[in-house]
């Protein structure tokens, strides 16, 4: 159903009365961001796929499509979301998935949520109601706004529609387990990514070390076969436990940081425990370090941290950008939500 | 006018002794003949001489540069190799002319983390090259590869033959240092696979010198297949090639290039590289798979099936490396194969969804009898990706401005088959119009005011990509968006 117009109205009548919104699909990934005040505008009706050409690799859906029902229809026709998006929770949706710009343990080797967005329909602060992009996976014509808006939070404007590129299931897939340390783990994985491999996955845990490998099933027995390690039997399981934050590994009571950094990068000499993911590039440490610490080691190294689960106190969110860096956030602001209507502050103060 | 002659005069040597405060006098141009081979870039139909040319040598001179510029309101045009196609780089005739050619060096390439730092007036080819020892290559590869520059892809998220499985340049691009129009300078990006806040670098990329001034890009590189396979398949009817390509991407197979060409196409490039394409046949796909030795092997079986049920005449697989090369070389070389047909011809870029190629290229046919200009047609089938080759005299009156009507026509009917104007080309300064055809007046002000949040001065390569709605007026007089004429509140003339 498409109730672009009613979220229009909503939003044009805010615009008088300075009402704020809280932008929300089914509410999966609302711990992640700064708190955001207002009224609920809720995308969940605003759902369906809106059209599907496997041949052309391209869907649409509207953004209150829950990633369930699209995974599905994809599957069925032996195609993936290749960016492995996490859910968080069973009726997560597609507007949502986007906005946050979250991507599983695929996304070293296929690539991130804004790699496979084409083209989106966007409801802005201003009520006005547009159009980037397309449906064509090659298309440079006006600027990249699709891609701007994917991990933008809402903060430049409601995702109504969005169009992505997908790619074919893989025809196999395994995965290798091997008991090591960070730092071996670290030496392989980079190790591996510099070779033709069929790598779609290379993490840590702490005492293993899991890669998986997908293509067709003589390559991926091949690739198996050339690497030491116990192929497990339930690899699958593995990979969306990890995706999902359900591994053993994600359930302690203290911050979780997300920290995105150069894949090859030594282990960091932070109290705390880490668990690796995307080959090395993105690494999630529960720590009671101070926040500034985490930042600096991370910053020290080119990548940055994101406070993504804080059971305590509030505090920032995600990494402190540069002066001219904040200033021109706050200028793409006044033109997509000069009245901050729109998950105000949800990424930083006045966005 | 003479007046007006001398201010301009004036201006530019006060200019130039600002920038030789800095830099030494061979680095900046002032006189015409100097200044003309910057008269234009790929797309030589638009040329102007620009007040003058920077040769800047590092990135505090460009600052510098930038620095002054807006100081004085004087825009800013960004340059590279010049091989654009869509007169992006072109001049503006009261502004400064910046090369960034000199800056020419790599800059770190490592081949542990897979990255190359290199300045922008690196050549695409050359990063790739640098990278091959390591068994490591880039993979944007546009025809212009040889000599087109990395900053100026960056510029227009440039694409290539094997965008279908490794992306444009966005995709492939880990970090980039801006500089503003004010000369500060912006790192977006960083060391790891995202960075915090908005997309910027999304954003900047493909932005065509709008936005900023690239002065650094590193690049992620990809390991070398270990095996790739070429396979080339002749059609009777365009339309069963169209086909095939679905009918491959149906079988699940993403090949690392998918290339069609039409009759007028395949005969150009026969005549020209001695490929051994069929002549006869209406049409050709060139099927690239890579990957390792078992995959291939298993693809290419599966492809080659795909292809006969899809009702290709002739299916040859490249014996050798040597074969493979001459198969592409005909690709590759179509269109200065083309050039040779004619004194000149007009390069479209439209995208469309493939399943309508057969009603696109028919209609294209029409208007080619319509205009009275013959055309080639190249396609990256597997994204889309159309290359209507317009063959054109411009020394026939008249024959210019028929191409270009003609082009129009294409690139509105791409919007109509729900494409797109420009797939990766970039719109510069020739596809202005039709930009009024794709968006609305509405989504060309955002796209103002996105310009304007970035460069408020207005000063970095001005008049281009987003057309002013006045000009969509008047344009839009003749045409109809959406089934609505635009700007119904504007009166009509």
């Amino acid at each position: 159903m498409d109730i672009s117009l009613r979220l229009q109205g909503q939003v044009r009548q805010a615009i008088d009365k300075r009402q704020t919104f809280r932008i929300e699909g089914n509410n999966s990934k609302a711990f992640l961001g700064r708190p955001v005040t207002g009224e609920v505008l809720s995308l969940r009706e605003h759902h369906g796929i809106v059209s599907y050409e496997p041949t052309e690799l391209v869907i649409t859906c509207h953004a209150g499509t829950t990633l369930k029902e699209l995974e599905q229809t994809l599957a069925e026709k032996r195609q993936m979301l290749p960016f492995e998006p996490p859910h968080f929770g069973e009726q997560a949706t597609l507007g949502g998935t986007i906005a946050c710009g979250l991507a599983g343990p695929r996304r070293p080797f296929s690539g991130a949520a804004r790699d496979f967005v084409l083209g989106c329909r966007v409801l802005t602060g201003k009520g006005d109601i547009i159009h980037f992009g397309g449906e064509v996976i090659k298309n440079v014509a006006g600027y990249d706004v699709s891609r701007l808006m994917t991990g933008a939070f809402g903060t430049l404007g409601v995702l109504l529609d969005v169009s992505l590129k997908v790619l074919p299931l893989p025809e196999h897939e395994a995965t290798l387990q091997k008991a090591c340390s960070a730092e071996q783990a670290l030496d392989i994985m980079t190790r591996l990514a510099g070779q033709p491999t069929p790598l779609s996955g290379a993490c840590h845990d702490a005492e293993n070390l899991y890669l998986r490998f997908s293509g067709s099933r003589q390559s991926v027995e091949a690739a198996c076969k050339r690497f030491e390690g116990d192929e497990m039997e339930h690899g699958q399981r593995l990979w969306q436990q990890i995706r999902e934050h359900q591994h053993a590994f994600f359930r302690q009571q203290k911050p979780l940081w997300r920290l995105s950094l150069a894949a090859s990068s030594a282990p960091l000499t932070l109290a705390g425990e880490t668990f690796l993911d995307w080959g090395g590039a993105q690494r999630w440490l529960y720590s009671d370090e101070p926040a500034s610490r985490i930042r600096d080691a991370v910053s020290a190294l080119g990548g940055h941290a994101t406070l993504f689960r804080n059971p305590g106190e509030q505090s920032e969110i995600f990494h402190p950008l540069g002066s001219l860096e904040k200033q021109l956030h706050l200028n793409l602001k006044q033109v997509f939500d000069p009245f901050g209507l729109l998950n105000y502050g949800r990424m930083y103060e006045g966005l | 006018m003479k007046q007006h002659r001398s201010i301009r005069k004036h201006n530019t040597q006060a200019l130039a002794d600002l920038f030789r405060k800095f830099m030494p006098a061979s680095a900046v141009l002032t006189e015409k003949e100097d200044l003309r081979p910057f008269e234009c870039d790929g797309l030589s139909a638009y040329h102007s001489l620009p007040l003058l040319a920077v040769l800047p040598e590092t990135v505090e001179q460009i600052q510098q540069v930038l620095a002054i510029c807006h100081e004085n309101d004087v825009p800013v045009v960004a340059r590279g190799a010049g091989t654009g196609l869509s007169g992006g780089a072109l001049p503006n005739s009261q502004g400064v002319l910046l090369s960034l050619a000199k800056l020419n060096r790599i800059l770190e390439l490592d081949p542990v983390q897979r990255i190359a730092r290199v300045e922008p007036g690196v050549r695409n080819l050359a990063i790739s090259e640098a990278a091959a020892p390591f068994k490591l290559f880039y993979a944007p590869d546009p025809s212009s590869q040889i000599a087109c520059s990395i900053g100026g892809n960056v510029a227009e998220n440039s694409g290539g033959v094997h965008c279908l499985k490794y992306g444009l340049t966005v995709h492939n691009v880990q970090q980039i240092k801006v500089l503003t129009g004010k000369g500060d300078m912006l790192t977006l990006g960083g060391s790891g696979l995202d960075s915090p806040g908005l997309d910027l670098l999304a954003l900047m990329t493909g932005s065509e010198g709008m936005l900023g001034i690239i002065v650094e890009i590193t690049v992620r590189l990809l390991p070398l297949p270990e095996k790739t396979e070429v396979i080339l398949a002749a059609f009777e009817d365009i339309a069963k090639a169209g086909e095939a390509v679905g009918n491959i991407i149906a079988a699940g197979i993403i090949p690392a290039g998918l290339e069609m060409m039409d009759n007028p196409a395949i005969r150009a490039a026969e005549a020209f590289a001695h490929a051994g394409y069929p002549q006869e046949a209406a049409a050709i796909l060139l099927c690239e798979l890579d990957g390792d030795e078992i995959d291939v092997q298993q693809q290419r079986q599966r492809v080659e099936a795909v292809l006969s049920q899809s009702g290709a005449g002739e299916i040859r697989v490249a014996r050798d490396s040597e074969e493979k090369q001459l198969f592409w070389k005909g690709r590759k070389a179509a269109f200065p194969a083309v050039g040779r047909l004619s004194p000149d011809y007009y390069c479209m870029d439209g995208t469309i969804p493939r399943k309508r190629l057969a009603e696109v290229l028919t209609r294209i046919g029409e208007l080619s009898d319509e205009f009275g200009l013959a055309v080639a047609n190249v396609f990256h089938a597997g994204d889309g990706n159309l290359h209507p080759l317009i063959l054109y005299d411009a020394n026939i009156e008249g024959e210019l401005a028929r191409a270009e009507a003609f082009g129009g026509k294409v690139l509105e009917l791409c919007v109509e088959a729900g494409g797109t104007i420009t797939g990766e080309h970039g719109v510069g300064m020739e596809k202005l119009d039709q930009m009024c055809v794709q968006f609305t007046p509405l989504e060309l002000e955002y796209f103002h005011a996105i310009k304007h949040a970035f460069d408020a001065k207005e000063l970095l390569n001005p008049g281009k990509v987003i057309p002013t709605l006045h000009r969509c007026a008047e344009f839009g007089a003749m045409h109809v968006h959406h089934g609505q004429l635009p700007h119904p509140e504007l009166e009509r003339f």
